[in-house]
């Protein structure tokens, strides 16, 4: 009737296919929640679900004055591949974004990638053969946690407190997997602002982290995206500064400082270890797009670029304080959350009989989304918690979205009060979370009832 | 040549397995020679079924308002002939709680079960009823909401500490939730396709988890954490009995063009249990109907094209 011919795709067909796929497929789950997810994106939902940077905030005359420069200085090149490592141009933008955070690198020791998230997958696909360990935080970022299985890795979580990545019990894991003579390839950490927690490792421990990872000799994969959205307090350095370019494969992105539609980041890693992933992106998509590397190039030239992440440190500033005040307002006593001193995101964490799963079917109603918990860990924990962003909507919105998912939380609190005989809840009075309560906000126990059959379901 | 709009998406949250249940039935109609249009329901529906003045209407939308007789209720008001069942079937399969009370009166065998409102656990004080629930039901007990078509909201619950989360997560979804009776055994999906009229059983699918002793209804939907085979390797009479038992089901909640009937055996090997019917079952390249018809030798297209001209004959 159209004239095309769909491929006929039934039942017995996908079976057929289903022989050719590879078994890393088999680990590429879609579940419910995923489901959930995508209903996420609907216009009528105030979405806290997102990691998106407020883009309208990019001037549009800048955007188009600099596509312009690019149309009329390089234009052939703009449409050009590239080389693999990218741009000689945009390393040294590179080495200065990586300056302002007090590291120092040569550009051959630079790979521009599309996205951090390409470098996530080069690293795996550089070290991990199924069944390799990788040691991660718990909770870890989500996004990794797709790659992480898609290269049929066994993710070892090592829980996080105020302090960022619980070092101590690092080093008690590592010696486990040391007896059990299984080498982890890799740590992987977003030390400042974690993604997420919210929490930023001492210095302490990133002293301890490097020192562990030089006398075991260990990869570390530092992912920063957020280390110059510090809102207060004192920068820390960076792992990779600690340790001078000999364990750390550093990643850093353009995604929050800039714009994330760009697609590019950067890793910067030991020369043996970069090698490897310059040839693995060869494989993967052989370059970077040489029109945005231009375009941060010709943005960079015209020296803006500090300015532009100092106005965005206000905007998200005044929205995680909005969120944070909206949260001490419509939480529950029960509820107990992270308070960043900068990034984009706040961990909650309520009380263990609410499953933020169910809790976010609920939410949808409400038109209001979060990231439930289980998707940052493998293991299933992480049942009651969920991921707040306050970077990608406006202060109004981020108070009434708070206020929605605090309706329908003091709804369940009220219900299991009913169920259970205990008193019904007041409304929480405004109260940060105290330092010692932290722990446990991260730390979580394992769920009740239901949580063995949940846990192998993500 | 008719013009088929085929309703997929929705606001339900099963969206996703129903835009991909739509796209396949459209590909299929568009093979049969159909003028097919595809409408994602929403705000503009009835807006935009009046402007097109289907032939017929091909219902892909599962959970809320295509499964609960809501659209089906409009369709009706339109005067748009429309595929599988007609309002009352809806509303009687989409609610587990009814559906589970007219099986239970008409003899056929449904787990046991108590079913309560949000309101009588906030009014009535229907918490001091569990404990006599729970002796009678025993555990482990499942605590599911009346109305979902998922997986989404159904839990275990292993003991009494376990039932008031249990009960929380499942009111996430629905007003009233029921605590059944855990069946333990094989899990089984009786496809039923209607043939001049009369229902007629396709080859049964069972569902085998590929773990032991899990208890996690979301892994049946996820390839590669259950495999499905079909015909299930029954002994003739007992797949025999499960097929007229499902066909029963079937007249009982008076749904028509087709659906799908869960059942449990259990592991004893000879109890057959019902556990609900879904009127608009999935329709992906991975549902169940779709592969019980293919090993009854009727093929996607095939199916479709029943489908269609059973409502084209309404």
């Amino acid at each position: 009737m159209t004239g095309r011919e769909p491929p006929r795709s039934t039942a017995r067909d996908l079976e057929r296919y289903a022989g050719l796929f590879a078994a890393r497929t088999k680990v590429m789950k879609s579940s419910a929640m995923r489901d959930l997810m995508a209903l996420t994106d609907r216009a009528e939902v105030i979405s806290l679900a997102g990691g998106l940077p407020d883009t309208s905030t990019f001037p549009p005359a800048t955007y188009a004055s600099l596509m312009a420069t690019v149309a009329e200085e390089s234009c052939a090149k703009a449409l050009q591949y590239g080389p693999t490592e990218g741009f000689a141009a945009a390393a040294r933008c590179i080495a200065e974004v990586m300056a302002a955070e007090g590291m120092s690198v040569d550009e051959d020791e630079l790979l521009v990638t599309t996205g951090g998230q390409q470098v996530i997958d080069l690293v795996c696909k550089t070290l991990i053969d199924p069944g390799d360990v990788i040691v991660a935080e718990a909770p870890t970022y989500p996004g990794a946690v797709p790659t992480f299985c898609s290269y049929e890795a066994d993710v070892v979580q090592i829980a996080l407190d105020e302090d960022g990545m619980r070092v101590d019990e690092l080093e008690e894991t590592l010696d486990r997997l040391e007896r059990e003579g299984r080498r982890p390839k890799f740590i992987y950490t977003v030390p400042t602002f974690q993604n997420p927690g919210g929490v930023t490792m001492s210095l302490p421990r990133r002293q301890r982290l490097v020192r562990i990872a030089h006398e075991r000799e260990l990869l570390v994969l530092e992912d920063n995206p957020y280390g110059l959205l510090r809102y207060e307090g004192d920068a820390l350095p960076p792992l990779y500064a600690l340790d001078g370019g000999a364990f750390v494969i550093y990643l850093g992105t353009f995604s929050k400082i800039l714009s994330p539609g760009i697609r590019l980041g950067w890793a910067a890693a030991p020369r043996p270890v970069l090698q490897k992933m310059n040839l693995g992106k060869q494989a993967a998509d052989l370059c970077s797009s040489s029109m945005t590397q231009l375009f941060v190039t010709t943005y960079f030239e015209q020296g803006g670029w500090r300015a532009y992440v100092e106005s965005l440190l206000d905007l998200y500033r005044s929205r995680r304080d909005a969120m944070l005040d909206a949260l001490a307002e419509h939480f529950p006593r029960e509820a107990a959350w992270t308070r960043p001193q900068g990034g984009l995101f706040i961990w909650a964490t309520l009380p263990d009989y609410i499953d933020t799963t169910d809790l976010l079917a609920r939410a949808l109603r409400e038109n209001v989304a979060f990231v439930p918990g289980r998707a940052a860990y493998l293991d299933g924990r992480g049942g009651s918690s969920m991921r707040l962003n306050f970077s990608g909507v406006d202060e109004h919105q981020i108070r009434e979205g708070v206020r929605r998912i605090g309706k329908v939380v003091a709804e369940q609190v009220g219900l299991y009060g009913t169920l259970t005989g205990a008193e019904p809840t007041a409304p929480a009075p405004a109260r940060p979370t105290a330092a010692e309560g932290l722990a446990d906000v991260l730390q979580l126990p394992p769920r009740r009832g239901s949580r063995r059959g949940r846990a192998e379901a993500e | 040549m008719s013009t088929v709009a085929v309703l997929k998406g929705g606001r339900s949250l099963e969206r996703q397995v129903s835009l991909k249940s739509g796209a396949q039935v459209q590909d299929a109609l568009e093979r049969l020679g159909h003028r097919v249009v595809a409408v994602d329901a929403g705000p503009d529906l009835v807006e935009r079924l009046m402007e097109l003045r289907p032939d017929a209407a091909f219902v892909a939308l599962h959970g809320r308002d295509g499964e609960d007789g809501t659209v089906q209720e409009l369709l009706e008001v339109l005067g748009i002939p429309y595929t599988g069942s007609r309002v009352a079937a809806c509303i009687r399969c989409w609610d587990k709680v009814l559906a589970k009370h007219l099986l239970r009166g008409a003899e056929i065998p449904t787990p046991d079960f108590h079913a309560f409102s949000e309101t009588a656990f906030r009014e009535l004080g229907a918490a001091q009823a569990l404990p006599a629930i729970e002796r009678q039901l025993a555990f482990p007990l499942v605590v599911k909401p009346a109305a979902q078509g998922s997986a989404l909201g159904i839990k275990f619950a292993r003991g009494a500490g376990d039932v008031p989360a249990a009960l929380v997560s499942a009111f996430s979804y629905d007003r009233k939730v029921l605590l059944e009776r855990y069946v333990p055994g094989r899990d089984l999906a009786v496809s039923i396709v209607e043939e001049d009229g009369a229902p007629r059983p396709l080859p049964i699918v069972e569902a085998v988890p590929n773990e032991k002793d899990f208890y996690d209804f979301e892994a049946r939907y996820e390839i590669g954490r259950t495999r499905f085979v079909c015909p299930a390797e029954l002994p003739d009479a007992l797949a025999e009995q499960a097929s007229s038992l499902a066909v029963e089901a079937y007249r009982t909640l008076g749904c028509s063009g087709f659906a799908r009937v869960d059942l449990m055996l259990h592991e004893d090997g000879e109890q057959l249990f019902v556990l609900e019917a879904n009127t608009v079952p999935g329709l992906t390249e991975t549902s169940l109907l779709p592969q019980a018809a293919e090993a009854a030798g009727i093929t996607f297209d095939g199916l479709v094209e029943r489908l269609i001209a059973d409502a084209l004959a309404r």
